[in-house]
């Protein structure tokens, strides 16, 4: 069941992209707000470090997804 | 705070000279595009974490997991146009951390302070990209160097970025390999007659050991409209070598205990989404998800949300909230539970089941004429951010950025 509803969403994803329209240079005012950017903050820098450290899971952040750093 | 004040304003003339120099050298021409190294941008970064708890894999799963950290980050970007205007960008990006920990301590609990009481992380990396506007990609390679008492690391990785004609939609491929390389610092009481500590000098003989660790990703980033835009990531790894800590204790139920012991190679899926999305005029609204799963039986879901909110255009307030939910590697039990003919076994707490959270928030400033009115201080954001675990472990956590641009 858990990999249904996981499939679910990425099915959502897929169709959400393909519904998308077309945004122009001069229409992105709001897009290239630095609050907008599809990655972690310079500040969250050290945060990602003790995630790594104190769990499990790691990756798909924009970070280390192990290695380098004495964790796995 | 007036003598940093100070120092920062000093800093940033010494950048504009260094500009003026630069343009000097190769000429000022206005019939000629400029192709000087350009001074872009440097952060520093500086954060305090702290924690305590009560089951350190050192001693078992049980007893203190007290650590601070004071961490701090420093990196500087450059560029340069190349004849063919394509956008070279360097980045140099120096770290260095100083922790001490209580459990680490507890290596040696005979000797106060052993190799692990405290100790320096220091983690160099360089990057260069090449921006190529007319054929729309960006390709990039880097190389990081990290070292602790017991560590080392060499990492090396490279990317392509390809944007589509509209400039909406971004695809993005990356690997990295680092190969480590660990110093077997075994427990006092479970080192064979001969073996040394691992203390300065009490090394000769001592056992080395790799581990390897390889990942690739792949991201499709899309503008779906002129005020969302979202983020897929998938970035299997691979991870070979000795990937159990040979300092970590686990005592089995018939009242034994040895070190440490986890298979030489793990395989690893994490799936992410990012989700950005402009409301009104004055919220901003960032999202995270991932899915992640491991071959040692480890299952987690992680989701973070940030509401940055523009008090004004020049000030922002951030809270967010994190929380990670995650089961038990099938190699964990706690102190005294496992069974001695198992072939694998850990008591560490982090592969443990269990909820966090993080809950804070961020106060951001980027005042037109700079911060202190020293122009070239372009921005600074402080975090305050609280983890619990459901564990019972907690942690506090401080960071500061600067930006000079």
């Amino acid at each position: 069941m858990k990999y249904l509803n996981n499939i679910f969403l990425w099915v959502v994803f897929v169709l959400v992209l393909s519904s998308c329209t077309t945004v122009k240079e001069y229409q992105k005012s709001r897009i290239n707000d630095s609050d907008m950017e599809l990655s972690s903050r310079k500040s969250e820098k050290f945060e990602q470090a003790f995630y790594l450290y104190r769990e499990g899971a790691s990756g798909a952040n924009g970070g280390k997804s192990g290695g380098g750093c004495g964790c796995n | 705070m007036k003598k940093i004040v100070l120092a920062i304003g000093l800093y940033c003339s010494f950048l504009n000279a260094g500009k003026a120099q630069l343009s000097t050298y190769y000429g000022d021409s206005t019939n000629f595009k400029k192709r000087t190294l350009k001074f872009e941008e440097i952060n520093i970064v500086s954060g305090y974490y702290v924690q305590d708890g009560n089951n350190s894999a050192i001693t078992g799963g049980i007893g203190t997991e007290q650590l601070t950290d004071f961490a701090n980050s420093f990196d500087i970007t450059f560029s340069k146009i190349d004849r063919y205007n394509r956008t070279h960008t360097f980045n140099v990006d120096f770290n260095i951390d100083r922790y001490t920990s209580a459990s680490s301590d507890n290596i040696d609990p005979l000797t106060k302070s052993s190799a692990s009481r405290s100790d320096v992380h220091i983690y160099p990396s360089i990057n260069w990209s090449v921006k190529d506007d007319a054929a729309r990609t960006t390709k990039s390679l880097g190389y990081a160097f990290s070292t602790e008492y017991d560590y080392r690391s060499h990492g090396f990785n490279g990317g392509l970025t390809f944007l589509s004609k509209d400039k909406n939609t971004e695809y993005s491929l990356k690997g990295s390999a680092y190969l480590d390389t660990y110093m077997c610092i075994l427990p006092s009481e479970l080192r064979p007659a001969d073996y040394p500590s691992g203390a300065h000098r009490d090394q000769a003989g001592i056992a080395y050991k790799p581990r390897n660790t390889f990942s690739g990703s792949f991201s499709i980033a899309q503008v779906i409209n002129q005020r969302l835009q979202v983020m897929g990531i998938i970035e299997p790894g691979y991870q070979e070598g000795m990937l159990s800590t040979p300092f970590h204790r686990v005592y089995f139920s018939n009242g034994n205990h040895t070190t440490e012991k986890l298979p030489s190679t793990k395989i690893k899926l994490p799936i992410g989404l990012r989700v950005s999305y402009f409301g009104g005029d004055k919220l901003v609204i960032r999202g995270f998800y991932r899915f992640y799963v491991d071959d040692w039986g480890m299952m987690a879901h992680t989701a973070n949300i940030e509401i940055p909110y523009k008090i004004s255009p020049f000030f922002s307030v951030m809270p967010f909230y994190r929380v990670n939910n995650q089961s038990a590697a099938k190699y964990f039990n706690k102190y005294g539970a496992h069974d001695p003919s198992e072939q694998y076994y850990t008591s560490d707490y982090d592969l443990s089941k269990f909820i966090s959270e993080f809950v804070g928030v961020g106060l951001r400033m980027a005042p037109p004429g700079g911060i202190a009115h020293v122009v070239n201080w372009n921005s600074m954001e402080l975090r305050y951010g609280y983890y619990h675990r459901s564990n019972g472990m907690v942690g506090h956590s401080v960071s500061l950025q600067i930006k000079i641009k």
